[in-house]
């Protein structure tokens, strides 16, 4: 059953040969049935191999498959293989698994977009290098797959490339992931200039030859990979525009896959980690820092896919927290969770901006909850789940985050505890402003005098919002019109949207069974994961009693939140008070991004067009050109056409490599 | 016939006095003789039929008797491999080795795939008859009887019986002049460097006593002279003649005017029968038979593989016509693979064959499709033909952006292997400044290769171009299109920068003048027309003019498609799975 695990990339990436060779014949809904087939297939592979694994004696559940050496120069073998193993294969459930979910509610999202069949390719092609990423047996694969996935989420979040925020959001992603990427690519090299190999399992045997020195180092900078790929400090900006994509997208790249995969790469390199606890601190603080900092430019933000896309960034900084701290378990315990409720989270945002002819911003919202029973429900199992209510999953995973990161440093769990008050809060808002209180979308609509007006009312940041409008209305053609003069009944979705909404509701309401902290017995993915991250893990012992009050305490700052929410956004649309524009302009790190490096670069960019490349390069060219034919112009004449110059040449290289080879005689 | 002169040669030489004829091993030219029979049997064929035979029947049999070649040299393969060692034949003129029948295989590779490759082109330019497809398997048997040969006498037969053939193919199109020119030029020049080859060999037999490679070799092992300029001169003579057919620089002057003034097809053909050839014979001789000597040609080798590197990536960069932009891309990858000849060592010779065997592939793909674009009369070759492609025909811009990234040396193709195992050779010989330049080179290089991807995937023409497009809407294709932004900005760099043809190098200016005269005689032979000057704005095209709808629709023929995509299939899977030809390249170095 192992050996069957090649097929998980496979499955999508076949998917994606087929919809590349033959998606515009296939034609709008088979294409996305196809997609969607095939990551369904890798999904039930995945659970069979699985299952193979579970079989195995726990010691013995590290299974190094090489399918063969890709190159090999001196002592650098570079392999295409995977690493089965209970982290890759976690992974690899929940990136299937909710992938599949993501491509069936696709299909009804995309229905009206031409571009379908290219979406899906695209998709395909996203969670085949996703799975390379996880599944990959050295560092190499998972580069292949990182630079995959940073690819994909460019053509992605770029898919509306007609719009300029759409196609600005997308090059804003890769130069942040790039920067990453360097980190990640100079850490590889550091990998194997100190242990002579590049393959997991072997760079994690040689380890205790390594410099202390070197370990942070090299630790430090595949951070700062995970750092560009899953938005952290200071390289977020990217995820928050990245909302441009499709709703869908933002589902599948920013909250259940891409983003995951540098909390991924921190606990497949814990051996690492846990030899450079200095790395491993500032991996710590850096989330929660970043936990905080996402959490508080939530509670501003008025376009639905920004809160939830400040809300993943939060929620990854939590991650990042817990794997800094040592707690692997909790932070892939967390990451699970997170996946469901935040695909939840997206998914149900995508059906009522469906709902709302692509309207996204909450203040318009408002009274669906009649309209949209579905939707609602499913939305406020979501909202308790990543506030932290007992019983659902994100109590469980929260309340391991933070028992753990108590035990390292009571100010980092101060930190998150705040931030938990704080996520319950602006989920809450969310929900408050989208599904209760007054149909704000009938008034608006019924004041409306044309899009523009509701755009200025509502306060969202111009950069953004006037760009959009002026591509909107100068696109007429585009699939996502924004037709606000159309009659507006919004309903719940078919049920290619709808089911998937129930199933990922249902896993968010559950999903903490999979490691309840009551018996030793429980535990479930902590004696899953046991072999992989057993000997990097930070042991804090607590007591029952002192588990229980954490527990406690949790409830009370996810009640804490919720119960704010409710009080504050019950029956208001506007509170400045709580709403200040340094939250809402997201403490002024990207503008601030913009006027430093932005404007700074394009200020260097024009001076090198107008210094650099008119007088440096041009000079140099028109130099050489100018070599080439003043002073005899040699290889001018040389290339004249004519035979005898040519014979000419031959016969000149001819002297010279004779006077010199004769030269060298021995006479 | 052949095999019965090459006897009789080798007996002359290798008896003094008595003439005997030597036992003739015919399995162990069986290769060779297939493709000179096939040769043969096209032309009765051609010339007994009453009526014309259909251009397609002459390329099943040319496909055929390379098929036929094919298995006959992996037989021979076998037989070696399964005995473990190599044998001579023919009164020692043949060594029939690893590395002779790695080269017999790739010929016979080659002569399949140029056949179907050349099919589409002459039933679409309506030339009938066997000619082209007889002269391809000729010049084809030249190369294997190179690569096989152990003497100095052979491995001239085999250039001959190779050149000859590409002299009339690069002539065959005579609707253009530029052709016949082409022809005449690569006749001059490659009799003026068989001369000096000859003279090469000559002088060597005077210095040792013998043309046999294995008695040279044998000779300057066990003799210490004292007087060696005679030898010395006889090598850099021979080296000429060998960096003349392989392009090498500063005896490269005639690849861009006769590979742009050759019919496509042909000059596909061509780059990859006389690299396969030429470096067969090269990396041999230099290898084995003068390899005592390396201290004096390795030097010679540095200075001939930098200037190959350098002068084919930048003069790549200033052209515009793609044809001609290959050209010298081609000579850039023969100073990559010189990189491994240069190197003098096992790894060295193991990259350098595994490069050619990555090099034909690749280049017969690139010129099929350039064949394929150059539509009808085999005229537009301009960078600007290519505009748009991506959008009118996906298919054919993805395999020529695959070939095109492959030379560039991208990851996932057998281009970025090449590269690597070459540049490793000469790391590990410690010639790292070479290393250093054939990197840059490489990247210079990519610079051209990407330019045409670019033009690719960047705004369409006439032909596919939606009309609503706005310029945002064509900026956005083109960056998602392509991947990486980065891309962009270096053809924009290059197209920028080449200031109105300033720069060309290529005959444009000069040879343009002289041609606007219609001499295309002998005497005054010039070079290609004149570059369009149309293409001059940058290929981003910020909503840029589109440039005029395309006059000719181009047609792909089934065969030329099988042609490309066995090109690309050969680059794409062996680039991630390069488990087999690596083994099988390195198994033949093995058994030199």
């Amino acid at each position: 059953m192992l050996h069957a695990a090649f097929l998980i990339p496979l499955f999508p990436l076949a998917g994606f040969a087929v919809l590349a060779l033959a998606g515009r014949r296939l034609g709008n809904p088979v294409a996305g049935w196809l997609g969607t087939a095939m990551v369904a297939a890798s999904f039930v592979v995945t659970v069979i191999v699985f299952a193979g694994l579970f079989q195995q004696a726990p010691a013995h559940r590290s299974f190094d498959q090489t399918w063969w050496t890709w190159f090999s120069v001196d002592r650098l073998h570079v392999t295409a293989g995977i690493l089965v193993d209970p982290l890759s294969m976690t992974m690899a459930l929940f990136v299937t698994g909710v992938s599949t979910l993501i491509h069936l509610y696709s299909i009804g999202y995309m229905e009206h977009d031409p571009q379908l069949p290219k979406f899906f390719l695209y998709m395909n092609l996203f969670v085949s290098s996703m799975l390379l990423l996880v599944l990959g047996g050295n560092l190499v694969m998972t580069f292949l797959g990182w630079e995959g996935v940073g690819v994909c989420s460019y053509f992605l979040i770029a898919f509306w490339f007609d719009r300029p925020s759409a196609a600005s959001a997308g090059k804003k992603a890769m130069i942040f992931n790039r920067i990453g990427d360097a980190g990640f690519l100079v850490g590889m090299f550091l990998v194997y200039e100190r242990t002579g190999s590049l393959q997991y399992t072997t760079v994690f045997s040689r380890l205790g030859h390594v410099s202390g020195a070197s370990l942070t180092a090299i630790a430090l900078l595949l951070f700062l990979g995970a750092v560009g790929k899953s938005a952290q400090l200071p390289l977020y900006p990217w995820l928050a525009d990245a909302m441009e994509g499709p709703t869908p997208v933002s589902a599948l790249i920013h909250a259940a896959t891409m983003v995951t995969a540098g909390v991924y790469l921190m606990c497949r390199i814990n051996p690492i980690l846990f030899r450079a606890p200095d790395a491993a601190h500032t991996v710590a603080i850096i989330g929660a820092v970043t936990a905080f900092l996402g959490a508080t430019i939530a509670c501003a933000q008025n376009d639905v896919k920004k809160i939830l896309a400040y809300s993943t960034i939060s929620q990854l900084g939590y991650m990042f927290l817990a794997a800094g701290v040592g707690a692997y378990v909790a932070a892939i315990f967390l990451m699970l969770a997170h996946a469901f409720y935040k695909a939840l989270l997206f998914l149900g945002a995508g059906s009522v901006i469906h709902a709302m002819n692509d309207e996204q911003n909450t203040k318009l919202m408002g009274g669906l909850r009649a309209v949209m029973p579905i939707t609602w429900i499913t939305f406020l199992v979501a909202w308790l789940a990543i506030g932290g209510v007992p019983p659902l999953a994100g109590f469980w995973a929260k309340g391991d985050v933070l028992l753990n990161a108590y035990g390292f440093s009571p100010w980092l769990y101060a930190l998150g505890a705040l931030t938990a008050v704080l996520t319950a809060y602006y989920i809450g808002r969310c929900y408050m402003l989208v599904f209760s209180g007054n149909a704000r979308w009938v008034e608006a609509r019924a004041s409306g005098d044309g899009h523009g007006a509701v755009v200025s009312h509502a306060s969202t940041p111009p950069a953004s919002g006037h760009a959009q409008e002026e591509a909107d209305t100068s696109n007429p053609n585009v699939s996502h019109e924004r037709v606000s003069q159309r009659e507006l009944h919004p309903h719940d979705p078919a049920w290619v949207m709808t089911v998937p909404l129930v199933v990922l509701a249902v896993c968010s309401f559950v999903g903490g069974i999979i490691n309840l902290p009551f018996h030793p017995n429980l535990v479930f993915l902590e004696r899953w994961l046991d072999p992989v991250v057993s000997r990097s893990l930070f042991n804090h012992h607590f007591g029952a009693g002192t588990q229980v009050l954490f527990a406690c305490v949790d409830a009370a700052l996810a009640v804490l939140g919720v119960g704010l929410a409710i009080a504050l956004w019950r029956s208001a649309v506007d509170r400045p008070e709580v709403e200040p524009t340094f939250l809402q302009r997201a403490w002024f790190i990207d503008f601030g991004y913009d006027r430093l490096i932005a404007r700074t670069s394009t200020v260097f960019a024009a001076f090198t067009s107008a210094v650099v490349e008119n007088r440096v390069i041009d000079g140099a060219v028109n130099g050489v050109a100018g070599l080439f034919r003043s002073g005899g112009g040699v290889l001018r004449k040389v290339q004249t056409g004519y035979v005898r110059n040519y014979a000419l040449g031959v016969m000149a290289g001819l002297v010279v490599l004779l006077a010199y080879v004769v030269s060298r005689s021995v006479s | 016939m052949i095999a019965s002169l090459l006897g009789a040669l080798v007996g002359s030489v290798a008896s003094s006095g008595a003439f005997s004829i030597p036992h003739i091993d015919y399995t162990a030219i069986l290769p060779e003789l297939i493709l000179i029979g096939g040769a043969l049997l096209m032309l009765a064929a051609g010339a007994l039929s009453v009526r014309h035979l259909p251009t397609f029947a002459y390329t099943v049999l040319s496909a055929a008797a390379g098929v036929a070649a094919l298995v006959s040299g992996i037989v021979l393969w076998e037989k070696i491999h399964g005995k473990g060692r190599p044998f001579t034949a023919i009164a020692h003129a043949l060594s029939i080795d690893g590395f002779s029948t790695a080269f017999v295989i790739l010929s016979a590779c080659v002569i399949i795939v140029s056949s179907f490759i050349a099919d589409g082109y002459l039933r679409r330019e309506g030339i009938a008859g066997p000619e082209y497809h007889a002269l391809a398997l000729l010049g084809a048997s030249g190369a294997m009887f190179m690569a096989a040969a152990n003497d100095f006498i052979v491995i001239f037969l085999g250039l001959e019986i190779m050149s000859i053939p590409l002299y009339v193919l690069a002539a065959m199109d005579q609707r253009r002049a530029e052709s016949g020119e082409a022809g005449m030029k690569y006749f001059v020049l490659g009799a003026f460097s068989s001369a000096i080859f000859v003279y090469g060999i000559a002088l060597t037999y005077g210095a040792t006593g013998s043309t046999n490679l294995a008695q040279i070799a044998g000779y300057l092992a066990n003799n210490v002279s004292t007087n060696d300029g005679l030898l010395l001169a006889g090598m850099g003579l021979v080296l000429v003649g060998f960096l003349f057919k392989i392009a090498a620089v500063p005896f490269h002057m005639w690849t861009p005017d006769v590979y742009q003034g050759a019919p496509t097809p042909a000059t596909g053909y061509m780059a990859a029968i006389a690299k396969v050839g030429g470096f067969a014979a090269l990396l041999r001789v230099f290898f084995s038979t003068f390899h005592s000597l390396t201290a004096t040609w390795q030097p010679v080798l540095w200075v001939v593989a930098v200037l190959t590197l350098v002068l084919g990536a930048v003069l790549g960069l200033v052209q515009r016509n793609v044809k001609r932009m290959l050209a010298y891309s081609s000579i850039n990858h023969a100073g990559f693979i010189l990189l491994g000849l240069q190197a003098a060592s096992a790894s060295g010779i193991s990259a350098s064959l595994y490069y050619v065997f990555v090099y034909a592939f690749l280049v017969l793909g690139s010129f099929a499709i350039i064949t394929v674009i150059g539509r009808r009369g085999d005229r537009d070759h301009a960078i600007e033909s290519y505009r748009g492609l991506a959008r009118s025909h996906p298919m054919l811009a993805l395999a020529f952006a695959v070939l095109l990234l492959a030379q560039a040396g991208a990851p996932f193709t057998t281009g970025f292997l090449g590269k690597l195992y070459v540049v490793e050779a000469a790391v590990q010989s410690h010639s790292y400044a070479l290393a250093v330049i054939a990197m840059l080179t490489g990247a210079v290089a990519a610079g051209f290769y990407l330019r045409v991807v670019f033009v690719m995937y960047g705004q369409g023409s006439g032909a596919g171009a939606r009309a609503d497009d706005g310029a945002g809407v064509g900026a956005g294709v083109g960056s998602a299109a392509v991947p990486g932004e980065a891309l962009a900005g270096h053809p924009e760099l290059a197209m920028a920068s080449a200031p109105g043809g300033a720069l060309e190098v290529a005959p444009g200016g000069a040879g343009g003048a002289v041609a606007s005269g219609a001499t295309a005689t002998a005497g005054t032979l010039v070079a290609a027309p004149t570059e369009p000057d149309a293409g001059e704005t940058a290929p981003a095209g910020a909503g840029g003019a589109p440039s005029p709808a395309r006059a000719l629709p181009f047609d792909l023929a089934p065969t030329t498609a099988v042609g490309i995509a066995v090109t690309v299939l050969f680059t794409v899977v062996l680039g991630i799975w390069p488990g087999p030809l690596f083994a099988f390249v390195h198994a033949a170095s093995l058994l030199f």
